[in-house]
């Protein structure tokens, strides 16, 4: 596959994805409607991030790096989120 | 004035470390607006229902649109690096004018946006929060301000830098790519910021 | 090592040092040399050292008697506020790493600078710009929010410059950040061949940690000072529970930021503790990969425990006692490196040089700090002396026994690299003692007057607290004189001091490869490493 197919065939996916997410907004409620907003917006950022930002030709290291503030960001919600709802 | 010395030994370690700080600091953007996020949680947790109703208020279809236009943007973004590798730098040029066509594009519909909030008074400032009735709906008007304007910037930013290297590559038979790349980067994670701002906002259920 | 009579003349090795090579104020201030900018830092951050200094001789002053009678309340508030904003954010944060670090990280691994020379200029340039809005506000009168800024006190009903500090925070955050992402890219790219990561000194593994705390870190503090600014301005209400908003989240994302701010602080000190003890017992460090692994497992365990500055705040029980069991855990690393210090200088060769007693010094009492921090973590003594002088003396004997001791061992340690000069040794153990001395009698008595039940932040007490005060105000006296008296003998040394040579510790490091000062350009070829690191060995058998 060239390289402007794959970039054209990952924006398709991502304007997809959008649609999918403007329409779970109108049949989904409460947790659920969170779950697949919060989900679906990770999957378009890992879409950008793999091919977009190139992670998938890069070193692991590079791909750590990327991801490092995810995770980060992830003790942030886990660990305040115990402490409010605990 | 002492001449600065190159610390690198070769042009490929030069571009791994590029690569490298740009991520970081990347980093430390998504860490900025992670701040943000927890805010928002928050407020959602402790008002649920008030949290969803005002949800409700914002222009969905908009925002809606605004994240295709963004969505779009990166995809000629990510052909400007594609062309740059190439070494076709007025090619890079051309979809990097693209880009920031599409973002300034991406602020156009935003202002006005914001101009209909202002006239319907949903915005947490002086002369347009009038039809704002309670204080979690300012509360929430006001993180929804702080947080778009705060990607605003940042994409006002990327427009400055996008434009400059493509005035830089138009005339360019050749084109060193790491400075698309890095500027492409950057553009990218605007792009992610917006696509968390936009569900965590606009549609809340 | 001795100084002679006659004031030596300048050595060839001086004439092509960095510091030669441009004496005019724009070679310096647009320099991108790594060495003359950890230069610049050290003059900035000695500045703002003495001028967090001054805050807190007002303090211990005012606290010489129960009465309120040098300062008013409004007063008081300010001076100590003053004093903790300027030296954690100007002094205690960039001390180490802007100085030490700046100018040791390419020596060391044998680089010719740092991964992005403009950006560590640049760098400079921005904690400049935080400096003067901290000055600015300082002028303005101050404010009385404490360093922690803790909400709704700072966003609604503090009277002072709350703003302008945050602005001064808020930028000079920026300035940690950059620093950390160069040191990051440094480490990783720009080692010599053979310099692999068993074989990086442990002040650069220190360091590296440090910087993963600054870069990921820094940008929520950055945030949160926003709000606050925002919540001022406008009126935002995040953090104010009557418009909907909550003020305990303030208290996380402050601490999810300054808990391991204390490690920005006392890691790089950690670093430099490693390479004065190697130096000092001429023995390669005992469990070297110990000692890297657990800088790394302090800098990410750190992020786990913020929630134990806030037992008393209404948060989940249960996410206390996690808080409290992960507070516990970050002790293992901690104590790890204080063990294998110890056996690194079992048996070794150790010669009472002011480098070895200032890290024998910060051992001392980063165990105190230490201990003192496993018992405010227990949950129910915690209630007890939470917010009281225990709380004080614990992490005043953590960052400043612990870090500016260090600091001033690093001092010790490598002004003979930095100016190519020695300092009399006779007066460096005698600041070492003074210090140890004068910080002991100074916080010691804050750990009892705490356990008695006086709280921090009042400046007026019953008179039965006067005695341990008046101790603890006399101890300062002492600390504060101890900290001038190196800069008497060391700027006295680089006119008069004896020419150092490029190795006058015997210690190994690249950095000890190279003339002291170090050239322009560090290396005139890029070095290879075969041997693993402090590879003293053959001292041992000599001996």
């Amino acid at each position: 596959m060239s390289v402007t197919r794959l970039l054209v065939l990952t924006w398709a996916a991502l304007l997809l994805l959008l649609a999918l997410t403007v329409a779970a907004s109108f049949l989904l409620v409460g947790p659920p409607s969170l779950a697949a907003g919060i989900g679906i917006a990770a999957a378009k950022a890992a879409l950008i991030f793999w091919v977009f930002m190139h992670l998938r030709e890069d070193t692991g290291l590079l791909r750590v790096v990327a991801i490092a503030a995810f995770a980060w960001l992830g003790i942030l919600f886990a660990l305040g989120g115990l402490a409010y709802l605990g | 004035m002492t001449e600065s010395v190159s610390p690198y030994t070769d042009r490929r370690q030069r571009h791994a470390a590029d690569m490298m700080g740009m991520y970081l600091f990347l980093g430390t953007e998504i860490m900025l607006f992670g701040g943000l996020f927890a805010a928002m949680a928050l407020t959602r947790l402790q008002h649920p229902a008030e949290y969803v109703a005002h949800s409700r208020e914002l222009h969905l279809w908009i925002g809606a649109w605004n994240t295709v236009i963004l969505l779009t943007s990166s995809l000629f973004a990510a052909l400007a690096v594609h062309a740059a590798r190439e070494g076709a730098g007025r090619a890079a040029a051309r979809w990097l004018g693209a880009t920031a066509a599409f973002g300034l594009g991406f602020l156009a519909l935003k202002a006005t946006e914001y101009t209909l909030e202002f006239r319907e008074g949903l915005l947490p400032v002086t002369g347009g929060d009038g039809a704002l009735s309670e204080p979690v709906q300012r509360l929430f008007m006001h993180l929804y301000l702080v947080s778009t304007g705060l990607h605003a910037v940042h994409l006002t930013i990327g427009i400055c830098v996008v434009t400059g290297l493509a005035w830089r590559l138009r005339r360019a038979e050749s084109a060193r790519a790491i400075p698309v790349e890095i500027t492409g980067l950057y553009w990218h994670l605007i792009d992610v910021v917006w696509v968390f701002l936009y569900p965590v906002l606009y549609l809340a259920r | 090592m001795s100084t002679t009579a006659e004031p030596p003349a300048e050595t060839e090795e001086e004439r092509v040092s960095y510091f030669r090579s441009g004496t005019s104020l724009r070679s310096w201030l647009l320099t991108t040399d790594h060495k003359r900018i950890a230069i610049l830092y050290l003059l900035s951050i000695t500045f703002f050292f003495f001028v967090g200094g001054l805050a807190a001789a007002l303090v211990r002053a005012d606290l010489m008697t129960p009465a309120p009678d040098l300062m008013t309340n409004e007063g008081y508030n300010r001076a100590f506020s003053l004093h903790g904003i300027i030296m954690v954010w100007f002094f205690l944060i960039p001390s180490i790493p802007n100085t030490f670090g700046n100018f040791l990280i390419p020596l060391m691994i044998g680089a010719r600078d740092v991964a992005f020379p403009r950006l560590n200029l640049l760098s400079w340039y921005i904690y400049m710009a935080g400096g003067l809005f901290a000055l600015a506000t300082l002028v303005l009168g101050g404010v009385d929010t404490g360093w922690t800024f803790y909400t709704p006190l700072s966003s609604m009903y503090a009277n002072g410059s709350v703003v302008l500090v945050a602005t001064a925070v808020f930028v000079t955050g920026f300035s940690s950040i950059l620093t950390g992402l160069n040191f990051i890219v440094t480490i990783h790219k720009l080692r010599c061949p053979g310099m692999t990561w068993g074989r990086l000194p442990l002040f650069i593994w220190s360091h590296y940690a440090t910087s993963i705390i600054l870069v990921l870190a820094t940008p929520v503090l950055a945030i949160t000072l926003a709000l606050i600014a925002a919540e001022r301005l406008f009126g935002l209400g995040v953090f104010n529970p009557a418009l909907g908003g909550d003020p305990l989240l303030f208290q996380h994302l402050f601490w999810f930021y300054s808990h391991p701010a204390v490690y920005i602080m006392v890691l790089p000190a950690l670093g430099v503790i490693s390479e004065l003890v190697a130096a000092s017992a001429r023995k390669p460090v005992f469990g070297y990969e110990f000692v890297a692994g657990s800088s790394i497992a302090i800098a990410v365990i750190g992020f786990l425990v913020w929630g134990h500055h806030m037992f008393v705040s209404g948060q989940s029980v249960y996410a206390s006692a996690i808080f409290s069991f992960l507070s516990l855990v970050v002790a293992v690393p901690s104590g790890i490196k204080v063990y294998n210090w110890t056996a690194t200088l079992w048996k070794g060769h150790i010669a009472l040089d002011p480098p070895f007693l200032f890290a024998m010094g910060f051992i001392g009492l980063f165990v105190v700090g230490g201990l003192t921090g496993l018992v405010l973590t227990m949950l129910a003594v915690d209630v007890h002396v939470h917010d009281t002088y225990f709380v004080v003396a614990h992490f005043h004997y953590i960052m400043v026994g612990g870090t500016v001791s260090a600091f001033f061992g690093a001092l010790h340690f490598w002004w003979p690299k930095i100016t190519g000069r020695l300092y009399p040794l006779a007066w460096g153990r005698v600041a070492a003692l003074l210090i140890f001395i004068g910080f002991n009698l100074t916080f010691f008595p804050q750990f009892l007057l705490g356990y008695m039940g006086m709280p921090r932040r009042y400046h007026v007490y019953p008179p039965e607290f006067q005695v341990l005060n008046v101790l603890s105000s006399s101890g300062a006296g002492v600390l504060g004189a101890a900290y001038l008296l190196p800069f008497v003998y060391l700027l006295w040394s680089l006119r008069n001091g004896a020419p150092a040579g490029p190795n006058p510790w015997g210690a190994t490091g690249l950095e000890w490869t190279v003339a002291s000062p170090p050239p322009e350009h560090n290396f005139a070829e890029i070095p290879e490493v075969t041997r693993p690191p402090y590879d003293y060995e053959i001292e041992r058998h000599d001996a």
